[in-house]
């Protein structure tokens, strides 16, 4: 069944323009469950509650305040945090389109296919375009209020938009100092090369499904039948080998046996 | 569920922990999360100022629930419901729910950014590093990705493994049946367009052609507005509530942004646990003035190891008084 289209917008190009109908690339196969009170198994409600004298506030009383590092607190209005929203737009502006190594994939965020809306000449000419300059778009575009940077490339042959978090919400890891030690043994670095190499095969994700998402949804199903509270079974806890050598050495030895 | 996490603790736990394996040798090591989410927090207030707090009620509305109170459940048919407990959910694979087990390896350049969903820093848990750094060596010395499945918080994840900097990563991968293709959306088949219409949109692309990404584009510009109109309320003194002399509400205005980054940095190095570890030997109740000057982060370690109950929802002068007790 085709997806239904979530928003529709222009791509500016330069001075040309490509009318187009946005899809979350995403299939949402997460199990959703809800927070339920223990006592009566019926949903609960949440509610800002003020600690100090335990009284709900209702939502329309309710304000949202920025805390200083001194703890002092700036009360904003929601008119005034409405006025610093984007003004609503339908463009899709392309900031700039670079080599594709430069939008690096730590700031993925989310992916969209575009579809052509109406006529799809200019949309498919685009993507012929882009297919030969081999580059990535950094994109901009306002939705539901709220502004998004994007990077826009082609998968299967088809433009997908994905939106980008902040630079700041991403923990660089350039910032970060590896584990440090001793040198490692050249013997067990080649032993470990070895047993990599053996395990090496293409990558076939139609091969993996999620197979504890089915037991889940038997779990719950044995027990809407009234079945009896799953047993726990403890697992044997795997002592780590700390003789790398040897745990290697036995690796290797296992996997030939079985090659 | 267990525990009513805060935003705050959320982050700064791991959010697993457990052992990647590759043949026999197996890595003990905990998962953080490599992005933290907004770094702008706002808090609810009511109209005065005070801070309010989340909680939630049941259908008799009186008294906020605590977390034992709390459970999760699946809705069978309408305001029927099935409870599902934490330790069931671990025991529907209590091996995958401590296990990372790579037993395949691909090239690094095969795998499609595209199926990322999301990633985490590996950080070495526990005695020697060696089989860590062994294992980032070797993946980066060959441009390899281990692949393997486990659970997570109830979620079973596809995930690929790979070393940067001598740093180990997990991307959680898409499962091929949560990326939708081209064709189940029902885009139209392509077709060939006329050469002079390609050659607008080159042309145009070329206009656009930028040799590097200007990061400060990515910065996150209603944030900054937001932060600067507090400022200037800040500044001018309208619609300022004075903090209370209250420690804990100055605690909790602390950003997640520089701990996340604290507790990685030290977690690398394998640092918090060498410094329970001397705390445990000393066999010396720490007293209130040698926990002060803790990060909050390092609080929470302790109180981890000691298993103080409760702790992932304590501020940290309550934390202090936990650990003094």
């Amino acid at each position: 069944m085709a997806a239904r289209a979530i928003w529709k917008a222009v791509i500016q190009c330069g001075k040309y323009q490509v009318p187009v109908k946005l899809y979350s690339a995403i299939e949402d196969r997460n199990i959703h469950f809800r927070i339920l009170s223990r006592k009566d198994k019926q949903p609960v409600k949440g509610a800002m509650v003020n600690p100090e004298t335990g009284k709900i506030v209702p939502h329309d009383k309710t304000r949202r305040a920025y805390v200083a590092d001194n703890g002092d607190r700036a009360i904003l209005e929601t008119t005034e945090l409405d006025a610093l929203d984007p003004e609503p737009s339908r463009g899709i502006e392309i900031v700039a389109f670079l080599p594709s190594e430069q939008i690096d994939h730590r700031w993925y965020d989310r992916p969209y296919y575009l579809g052509p809306d109406g006529n799809s000449t200019a949309y498919f000419a685009f993507i012929e375009a882009i297919e030969s300059s081999a580059m990535h778009g950094l994109v901009r575009w306002v939705m539901r209020g709220k502004t998004y940077m994007g990077a826009l490339r082609l998968h299967q042959g088809y433009p997908v938009l994905i939106s980008l978090k902040h630079a700041d919400e991403v923990v660089a890891i350039e910032d970060l100092v590896a584990p440090g030690g001793a040198d490692l043994n050249p013997k067990e670095l080649e032993m470990a090369r070895q047993l990599i190499g053996m395990l090496e095969d293409e990558l076939d994700l139609s091969a993996f499904h999620d197979a504890y998402r089915e037991r889940v949804l038997k779990l719950v199903e044995s027990k809407a039948k009234g079945g009896p509270r799953l047993k726990l079974v403890k697992p044997s806890s795997k002592k780590p080998n700390d003789d790398l050598g040897s745990a290697l050495q036995a690796s290797l030895k296992s996997l030939k046996k079985s090659a | 569920m267990a525990e009513e996490p805060t935003e705050e603790t959320e982050i700064l736990k791991p959010f697993w922990s457990g052992v990647v394996t590759f043949g026999l040798v197996s890595v003990p090591v905990s998962l953080f999360p490599a992005s933290r989410g907004t770094t702008l927090r706002l808090r609810m207030v009511d109209a005065k100022g005070n801070l309010l707090k989340r909680r939630f009620f049941g259908s008799d509305n009186s008294k906020p629930l605590d977390a034992k109170n709390l459970v999760r459940g699946y809705e069978i048919e309408k305001d029927r419901f099935v409870i599902i407990e934490d330790d069931e959910l671990e025991a529907l694979d209590p091996e995958k729910s401590r296990e990372i087990d790579l037993k395949l390896f691909v090239d690094l350049n095969t795998l499609s950014p595209l199926y990322f969903e999301r990633a985490y820093f590996l950080v070495p848990n526990g005695g020697s590093t060696k089989a860590y750094r062994l294992l980032a060596e070797i993946l980066m010395q060959e441009d390899r990705a281990g692949i393997a499945t486990f659970v997570m918080r109830g979620k079973e994840y596809l995930c690929a493994i790979i070393a940067e900097r001598g740093i180990l990563r997990a991307e959680t991968l898409r499962f091929a049946d949560e990326l939708r293709s081209p064709k189940a959306i029902g885009l139209p088949e392509r077709k060939s367009v006329d050469a002079a219409e390609v050659k607008h949109f080159t042309q145009a692309i070329k206009g656009l052609k930028t040799k590097t990404l200007d990061q400060t584009k990515l910065k996150d510009q209603r944030s900054a507005r937001i932060i600067k109109l507090a400022d200037k309320k800040l500044r001018s003194g309208t619609d300022i509530v004075q903090a209370n002399k209250d420690e804990e509400e100055v605690e909790e205005s602390s950003t997640n942004v520089v701990d996340l980054m604290e507790v990685l940095k030290e977690r690398l190095q394998g640092k918090l646990r060498a410094r329970s570890a001397t705390s445990k030997q000393s066999n010396r109740h720490p007293t209130t003035s040698d926990l002060k000057s803790k990060s909050k982060a390092e609080l929470y370690e302790m109180a981890q190891v000691k298993e103080v109950p409760g702790r992932s929802s304590m501020s940290k002068s309550k934390l202090i008084e936990a650990l003094t007790n």
